[in-house]
C-alpha cells in the first residue's frame, strides 16, 4: 500500500515536473463568432484567435480545454484549468471568487426579439414577455435584476445557441446577450427571417461588469502579470487589430 | 448479533453524527433561507412531474407489455420496437430530441402557432413530463410483459371455461395478477425515474435541481447546494421506498 | 418531391465524415462514449468485486460502509454524483497534493469521466456479483474443497465459472447503462456522443436530424452488445443445467 501511494506521488511529480502548458478554459457550448467548434472539431473564432495571440504575445505555452461554461469556475479552482477566456465579463460578485486580468474587449448588451412583435430594452418595453437568457452570464444576472418585476418569466438555457433556437421557434419572446454573439445570430438565415434587434439595455456596471477579462485562480499573481503583459503587448503591436479584422468591421476593445 | 444496535453501529452512526455536525458549523449555509422559497417551488414540480410521468407511464405501459406478451405480431412488433428503442437511447438525447429537435421544426408548421395547444408547446414542462412517461413506460412495458408470461395459464383458462368475457378476464384475473408481479421492480423503477428528473433542468424546466444549479450560479459555492440536492433525493428515495414496502404489505399475496 | 429529394440530400451532405460534414464529428464523440464507457465497465467490476467479496465475506464495519455506498449512489441522481465528484475528487487530489508541497495536476476530462462513472457503476455492479456469487450452490464448492482443491484453483475452476453465467444478465444490463449514463457527461463539457451532437446541432440548426442521428448511433451500439453478451452468455452456460425463472 505504502509502495503503491509512493508510486502515485511519483508519477503525480513527474507530471508536474514536465513544463506543463497553462490550460485556458473555453465554453465547450458553441457562443459565435467568439469561439466555436467547426464540423472538423476545431475551435475556431476571434476569441479562440485571440487566445493565441495573447499566449504567443506573454511567450506562454498554452492549450485549448473546452469546459461546461456552468461549472467554469468551478473548474477554474479545482484546477481543472488555469486560466478562462471564455468571454467571461469582469464583475464585482465574480472577483470574489476568482481574480481577472485586464479587459480585453467590451461591448454592449441587447434585447433581440421577434420582428412583427413591437418592444424596447427596457422594463416597460419587456413587460408580459418571456425573455430568454444563458445561464451564470451577466445577462441572467441584468435579466433578474431588471425585468424579473415585468416580464412574463425569465428562462435560463444551459447555451445562448439553445435560446436563440427557441426564439425562433416562438417560444419566447426576446433574448438578451451581448451585442457581438447576437450580431451573428441575426446575420444567420433562421436570426434574418424571424428577427430583429431591439435595442440596448441601459448599463449597469455593478452587474454588467467592466468588460471581459481573463479569469484567474486568486494568488497567481505571475500568471497574471503575464496575461496583462500579453494584451498590452497585443494591443500595442497591432496584432490585436490584425486577429479582429475578418471577424469585425469595427474595434470591439470598447471604452 | 442480528441487532440494529452493535457497537461498531454506535460509533459509525457517532461518525456520522460528527461529520453533519462538521458541515454545518464550518460549510457555509447562510444562502438557504433566501432560496427556500425558490427550493419549495422546484421540489414540488421535482415530485409532480415524477408522480404524473409514472402514473402516465404505467398506463401505458400496461398495453405495451400486453401487446408483447399476447398480442398478434403486428402490435407486438411495434411494442416491442418501442421498447428497444427507449431502452438503446440515453434519456438526455430523447428530451433533447423532443425538445430542440421539434422545436426547430415548428417555424416550418405554421398552422402549429396558430393551434389552441401552441400555449402549452410553448412551455418546457410538458416535453419534460413526455419524454420521462415514455421512457418509464419503455422500461416498465419490458417489466410488464414479463409478468403479463407469469401468470399461470391455468388462471386464464379457468376463467375462460367460466364464460368470463374477455375484458373482465383481463382486470379481474389477468392485469391484478401481472401487477402484482410486477410490484417489487416498479419501486425500482419509480426510484430511478426521480433519478432521471434532474435531466429536465436542461430544457428550463426549473426542478429541485435547477434551483440548486441557481445557487450554485450565483453565489459561486460548489459543493454545499449539490450536497443539500443529494440528502433531498435520498429522503425522496426512502419515502419511495417506505411506500411501496407498505403497498407490497397491503396486497394479499394469495395468488402467486 | 424535388423538395423531398432537397431535404435528403442536405441531410446527407450534413452528416458526411469529412468536413464541412459533421459525421466525422459525431463519430468520434461516438468513440469517445464508447472508451469512457468501457473504463467505467471495468472500473465498476473491479470495485463491484471488491464489494461483493466484502459484504460477503468481510467484518461487520466493513458491510456496513459498503451499505452506505451502494444505498447512497443509488439513491441520488447520477448527474449530481458526476458534478459531485467532478469537482470534488479533482479538487482534493489537488488540495492534498498542495498540502504536501506538490504542485497542483491537471486531471484530464477523460480520467474524470471515467472514475466518477466507474464509482458510480461500482456499487451496481456490487449488488449484481454478489447475487451471482450467492448462487453458485454450497454443495459444489463443499465438492471442490473436500476433494483438497486449493482456494485459488477452486475460485478459477468453479466459483467464478458458475458465477459468470449468473452474473452476465446483470453485467450486461450495467454495461447498456454505462453506455448510456455517458451522455450525462455533456452537463460537464466532455466532448462525448451527446455533446458533439448538441454541438454540431447548434451550429447548423438541424437538430432535428442530428439528435435523430445520434439516437440511432446509440441504438446499434446497445443492439450490438446485447447480442454480444447474449452469444456470451450461451457460451458461459455451456454444460450448466438449465434454469428456469
Amino acid at each position: 500500500m505504502k509502495t503503491l501511494a509512493l508510486t502515485v506521488a511519483a508519477v503525480l511529480m513527474a507530471s508536474a515536473a514536465l513544463a506543463a502548458p497553462v490550460k485556458v478554459g473555453i465554453a465547450a457550448e458553441p457562443y459565435p463568432p467568439f469561439a466555436s467548434p467547426d464540423a472538423g472539431g476545431t475551435w475556431v473564432g476571434w476569441e479562440v484567435d485571440m487566445i493565441g495571440a495573447v499566449c504567443k504575445a506573454a511567450e506562454m505555452e498554452c492549450e485549448i480545454v473546452p469546459v461546461a461554461w456552468d461549472g467554469i469556475i468551478p473548474a477554474l479552482t479545482a484546477g481543472q484549468i488555469d486560466a478562462i477566456m471564455a468571454s467571461m465579463s469582469i464583475t464585482e460578485e465574480r472577483l470574489q471568487t476568482i481574480d481577472f486580468s485586464d479587459k480585453y474587449y467590451n461591448t454592449p448588451t441587447v434585447i433581440v426579439g421577434p420582428k412583427d412583435m413591437a418592444m424596447t430594452a427596457t422594463p416597460e418595453g419587456l413587460a408580459g414577455k418571456i425573455l430568454g437568457v444563458q445561464v451564470s452570464t451577466v445577462h441572467e444576472a441584468y435579466a433578474q435584476k431588471h425585468f424579473a418585476g415585468s416580464a412574463a418569466e425569465i428562462k435560463v438555457y444551459q447555451t445562448q445557441d439553445e435560446a436563440n433556437q427557441d426564439l425562433v421557434a416562438g417560444r419566447i419572446d426576446a433574448v438578451q446577450a451581448d451585442s457581438i454573439a447576437l450580431d451573428a445570430f441575426l446575420a444567420t438565415e433562421a436570426g434574418a427571417a424571424c428577427c430583429a434587434l431591439k435595442g440596448a439595455v441601459a448599463d449597469d456596471p455593478a452587474v454588467l461588469g467592466l468588460g471581459v477579462g481573463v479569469g484567474l485562480r486568486k494568488g497567481e499573481e505571475d500568471l497574471k502579470a503575464k496575461f496583462n503583459a500579453g494584451i498590452a503587448k497585443v494591443l500595442e503591436d497591432g496584432t490585436y487589430e490584425a486577429v479582429s479584422k475578418p471577424y469585425f468591421a469595427s474595434s470591439i476593445y470598447g471604452g | 448479533m442480528t441487532g440494529f444496535c452493535q457497537p461498531h453501529r454506535i460509533i459509525m452512526a457517532l461518525v456520522a453524527l460528527a461529520l453533519i455536525g462538521w458541515s454545518a458549523t464550518t460549510l457555509r449555509w447562510d444562502w438557504v433561507p433566501d432560496y427556500a422559497g425558490l427550493a419549495a417551488l422546484g421540489l414540488w414540480r421535482t415530485i409532480w412531474l415524477l408522480v404524473l410521468s409514472a402514473a402516465l407511464g404505467l398506463m401505458l405501459a400496461i398495453p405495451l407489455g400486453l401487446a408483447q406478451a399476447a398480442g398478434p405480431w403486428w402490435l407486438a412488433a411495434p411494442a416491442r420496437g418501442f421498447c428497444t428503442v427507449i431502452r438503446g437511447t440515453p434519456l438526455l438525447l430523447q428530451l433533447w430530441l423532443l425538445y430542440y429537435g421539434l422545436g426547430s421544426l415548428f417555424p416550418s408548421i405554421p398552422w402549429i402557432r396558430n393551434s389552441d395547444l401552441w400555449p402549452l408547446l410553448r412551455h418546457a414542462w410538458p416535453y419534460g413530463l413526455l419524454t420521462l412517461t415514455l421512457s418509464f413506460a419503455g422500461y416498465e412495458g419490458e417489466v410488464l410483459r414479463g409478468a403479463f408470461r407469469g401468470v399461470p395459464k391455468g388462471q386464464l383458462e379457468a376463467a375462460r371455461a367460466m364464460g368470463m368475457p374477455r375484458l373482465t378476464l383481463l382486470r379481474r384475473i389477468w392485469l391484478p395478477q401481472a401487477l402484482h408481479r410486477a410490484l417489487p421492480t416498479l419501486g425500482g423503477e419509480t426510484v430511478l425515474q426521480l433519478k432521471a428528473t434532474p435531466l429536465v433542468a436542461t430544457i428550463t424546466v426549473v426542478d429541485i435541481y435547477a434551483v440548486a444549479s441557481r445557487v450554485r450560479q450565483d453565489t459561486f459555492i460548489t459543493y454545499e447546494p449539490l450536497l443539500l440536492l443529494a440528502v433531498i433525493y435520498m429522503a425522496i428515495t426512502g419515502l419511495i421506498v417506505l411506500l411501496f414496502r407498505w403497498l407490497e404489505g397491503r396486497i394479499p399475496s394469495r395468488v402467486a | 418531391m424535388t423538395a423531398l429529394a432537397g431535404a435528403a440530400a442536405s441531410t446527407l451532405d450534413l452528416l458526411q465524415l469529412a468536413p464541412p460534414g459533421w459525421g466525422g464529428n459525431l463519430l468520434r464523440g461516438l468513440a469517445n462514449s464508447v472508451l469512457i464507457a468501457a473504463g467505467a465497465f471495468g472500473l465498476g467490476l473491479g470495485l463491484g468485486t471488491l464489494g461483493a467479496f466484502g459484504k460477503l465475506y468481510g467484518g461487520p464495519v466493513l458491510r456496513d460502509l459498503l451499505a452506505v455506498y451502494t444505498t447512497v449512489v443509488r439513491a441520488v441522481p447520477e448527474l449530481v454524483l458526476i458534478l459531485i465528484l467532478y469537482y470534488a475528487v479533482t479538487d482534493s487530489v489537488n488540495q492534498i497534493l498542495l498540502a504536501f508541497g506538490y504542485e497542483r495536476i491537471q486531471i484530464s476530462g477523460l480520467a474524470a469521466g471515467i472514475a466518477v462513472l466507474g464509482v458510480v457503476q461500482g456499487a451496481y455492479a456490487t449488488e449484481v456479483l454478489r447475487g451471482a456469487i450467492q448462487s453458485v450452490p454450497v454443495g459444489q464448492i463443499e465438492a471442490a474443497r473436500a476433494m483438497g482443491m486449493p482456494p485459488g484453483l477452486l475460485a478459477r475452476r468453479v466459483t467464478l465459472p458458475l458465477m459468470l453465467a449468473n452474473a452476465l444478465p446483470g453485467l450486461a444490463n450495467l454495461w447498456l447503462i454505462a453506455t448510456k449514463d455517458t451522455a450525462l457527461l455533456a452537463v460537464v463539457g466532455f466532448a462525448e456522443l451527446t455533446q458533439q451532437t448538441r454541438q454540431a446541432a447548434g451550429a447548423t440548426k438541424a437538430y432535428f436530424t442530428f439528435f435523430m442521428a445520434a439516437g440511432l448511433l446509440y441504438l446499434l451500439l446497445s443492439i450490438l452488445s446485447t447480442w454480444g453478451f447474449a452469444r456470451l452468455e450461451r457460451r458461459a452456460r455451456r454444460g450448466l443445467p438449465e434454469v428456469r425463472g
